[in-house]
């Protein structure tokens, strides 16, 4: 088994949480992992990205190879259209839609949505909008964790045994909400595509 | 054995501890911030009261570090790699004196300078000031040989330096640790206390030792448990590489299994025999390795080397940090993209935070320049060097931590006017203030502008020694009090903040304006931060 992951997304959407999230239960499965995070300059309302790989054999390179991402799982459109390179041919591209516009020269959203929809195997929706209707504005990026959760070769039950770790120590409100941003990024994508 | 999922910093952090430290000093810096950070949320370290409070600045960390080897302790000092050219004077000289306990010093190199002015590599000073060297590839790597450094220290007498670049320091696997870290070092006085006194005729003899030493480091090396011929059948090519090369390197393989034979450097100085015994096996030499052409240049040397190729001879790009597919291009492997970045993908800079009192600072600033023209503001490094990114446009320098102040100075000895400099606390108190006062003694007609944030912001909201005490500083400095000015800046001061820089413009002499307002961002998770390290006292 192995999955090459490039999280993406802008400074403070969360994205070291969501990998945080996969690697808890990457390592309950006794999995190897791999996750390389940017800090510094990049924070600051700049693109952010992690490469994060699992596989049930040792791995060597910190950074995916260009062209050999499994998955592409970003909490921004325009940032998961910037790490398509490593993207591999049939590989998946699982993005929230909701634009975070911070630059002046920002696309038309139109433009952005026609470049996703060239990739074969994609996966949009607007997590920032089903957060909003469950109440938990800031859990976008969970949504979009459940989402791609069909494309992690996790079984989904480790990644709410997951989330559970990950926030417990902020109380059972806390899990129990993420834990619903989870199964509503799952059903949407499973909505889209008919999955099992 | 405990497994902990460690940062390639946290790794050497938890090794030093493991190693029985005394005392970590660090000056923040990325991608080697975590190795401090690490450390003061350890509760082994509070346990044992390892010290673990910031340095001013890289040279008084490594000046510190020093001062515990010399009682016989062990220490760590750790800083990016332009902190090492802060600290190039204690750190080539602690060769000179040698040491008493164990001194690891770890330095994080920015190739593709994802957060730095340059991407100088760090393995020139190892080799400049004749010591040990160890380059991890893995997490695992770096936790073991940063163990290993603290007894080959002790072993040599030497100073040791550990090299890590962003993609290990700053990426996460699992490590294995010790069961029961080692007791730390007694305190014990050096039998030949004079070694530490380097005048000229200790150094002398210091120096022949310390040459003397170099044949040792090389069995060292060639001995090495770090350094390895790993054969391959086809001669036709054979590999050199060091550090995260060598996994770029394996990644081009199934199972890592290189069909050429390869010589992995992890301890340096570069391992004679090993790289000989390659020579003489194969046609040619590929030498990969992350950085600048560090070994590739000791083994071509001036005259070159028809057999040896690699980024000195530009068959691997000299530019910039290496990834698997350039390695693979280099190998003449199949390897690269499918899809390209679509053309509506626009750059996304970072930004100075909303709400970020450096805002209101510029704004009122720029009110003031506009007349004046570009080209008189003199800046630094820190969030604050954002301000010379639009809209704000408001800086025209950024060189190294503190040359803001030294260089307006030296445009205003030339005759420019108005000469301003913008600096932020903590920069000021790592190399600001012997600047202000060459500007104090000549009373030099500078505006200094100090960017008080009660933190350092840039590298993740850190302490600044700088915090509650500027205006006690820049008086103890010699600046008269009339012309030092504080104002808390706000949208709502942004008017009477570009009046008092006005003023102070119009002054003929030093003056330093201090706005002051805690950094929006940070307070909150420093507020945390603190609190956990109150629970682990
Ligand atoms: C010699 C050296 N050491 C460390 C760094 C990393 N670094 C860049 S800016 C900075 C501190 C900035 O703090 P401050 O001056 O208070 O400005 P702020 O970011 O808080 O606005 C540090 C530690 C560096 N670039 N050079
Ligand atoms: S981190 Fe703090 S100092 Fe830096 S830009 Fe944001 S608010 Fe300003």
């Amino acid at each position: 088994m192995k999955t090459d992951i490039v999280l993406s997304g802008v400074g403070g959407q969360g994205i070291l949480t969501i990998a945080a999230i996969i690697s808890w239960a990457a390592v309950r499965n006794n999995l190897y992992i791999k996750q390389s995070e940017i800090h510094g300059m990049s924070q600051r309302g700049g693109s952010v990205f992690s490469h994060l790989r699992l596989s049930s054999e040792p791995i060597a390179s910190d950074l995916i190879p260009y062209g050999q991402a499994d998955l592409i799982l970003s909490v921004e459109p325009v940032e998961a259209l910037r790490y398509l390179p490593y993207l591999k041919k049939d590989g998946w591209l699982v993005t929230n839609i909701a634009p975070y516009v911070n630059v002046p020269d920002y696309p038309k959203i139109e433009d952005v949505i026609r470049e996703i929809e060239k990739v074969p195997n994609h996966v949009y929706l607007d997590a920032n909008k089903l957060a909003k209707e469950i109440h938990a504005p800031k859990a976008s990026n969970i949504i979009m964790l459940g989402a791609a959760s069909p494309f992690l070769n996790l079984k989904y039950e480790d990644l709410e045994w997951a989330i559970e770790k990950q926030f417990a120590r902020k109380g059972e409100d806390v899990v129990e909400m993420n834990k619903k941003a989870l199964k509503l990024g799952f059903d949407e994508a499973k909505k889209l595509f008919n999955l099992s | 054995m405990p497994v902990l999922p460690l940062l390639g910093d946290e790794a050497v952090a938890q090794a030093a501890l493991d190693s029985g430290l005394t005392g970590m000093y660090a000056y923040p810096g990325t991608p080697s911030t975590e190795i401090m950070e690490y450390i003061q949320r350890s509760p082994l370290a509070a346990e044992r009261n390892v010290h673990r409070k910031w340095s001013a600045n890289e040279k008084t960390a490594v000046e510190e570090a020093l001062g515990v080897s010399y009682t016989g302790k062990r220490a760590m000092a750790a800083m990016k790699h332009v902190g090492l050219n802060v600290a190039a004077d204690p750190f080539i000289n602690s060769a000179i004196t040698g040491v008493i306990g164990g001194l690891v010093i770890a330095v994080a190199d920015d190739p593709s300078m994802h957060s730095s002015q340059n991407e100088q590599d760090s393995r020139f000073y190892g080799k400049f000031a004749m010591i040990p060297m160890f380059e991890p590839s893995t997490q695992q790597e770096a936790y073991d040989m940063t163990r290993y450094a603290f007894d080959l220290s002790e072993k040599v007498g030497l100073p040791v330096l550990m090299r890590l670049v962003t993609r290990l320091a700053h990426s996460r696997a699992a490590v294995r640790t010790a069961d029961t870290p080692r007791p730390q070092n007694q305190l014990r006085l050096p039998e030949d206390p004079k070694r530490f006194v380097l005048l000229p005729v200790v150094a002398r003899e210091r120096y022949k030792i310390l040459l003397g030493t170099q044949a040792q480091l090389m069995r060292e090396s060639e001995n090495s448990p770090f350094n390895k011929y790993i054969d391959g059948e086809d001669k036709s090519l054979g590999i050199v590489t060091s550090g995260v090369a060598f996994n770029y390197l394996m990644e081009n393989f199934p199972q890592g299994k290189v069909p050429h034979p390869v010589v992995k450097v992890g301890q340096y100085p570069v391992p004679y025999k090993l790289i000989q015994k390659l020579f003489d096996e194969v046609d040619e030499v590929l030498v990969i390795e992350e950085g600048y052409p560090f070994i590739e240049e000791q083994l071509v040397g001036l005259l070159g080397n028809p057999k040896v190729k690699g980024r000195f001879t530009g068959d691997i790009p000299r530019y910039g940090e290496l990834n698997p597919t350039i390695v693979a291009k280099a190998l003449n492997l199949p390897a690269g993209a499918v899809y390209d970045v679509p053309d509506v993908v626009v750059g996304r800079p970072p930004q100075l935070c909303p709400g970020c009192g450096h805002i209101d600072v510029y704004v009122a600033l720029n009110k003031v320049m506009k007349k004046y023209g570009p080209g008189h503001v003199f800046s630094d490094i820190g969030c604050y060097t954002l301000g010379a990114l639009p809209p704000y446009n408001a800086i025209n320098t950024c060189v190294d931590m503190g040359a803001s102040i030294t260089m307006a100075k030296g445009a205003a000895d030339a005759g420019l006017h108005p000469a301003v400099a913008v600096i932020g606390d903590s920069t000021f108190t790592h190399s600001g203030m012997t600047g202000l006062l060459d500007a104090v003694i000549e009373n030099t007609p500078i505006t200094v502008i100090i960017m008080d944030n009660s933190m350092v912001a840039m590298t993740g909201g850190q302490d600044s020694h700088a915090a509650h005490r500027l205006v006690q500083i820049c008086q103890g400095l010699g600046v008269d009090p009339e012309h030092i000015r504080t104002i808390t800046p706000l949208p709502r001061t942004r008017d009477q903040l570009a009046q008092i820089i006005e003023e102070e413009i119009n002054y003929p002499g030093v003056s330093v304006v201090i706005p002051s307002r805690p950094c929006v961002t940070h307070t909150v998770s420093r507020k945390r931060k603190q609190r956990a390290q109150k629970a682990s006292k």
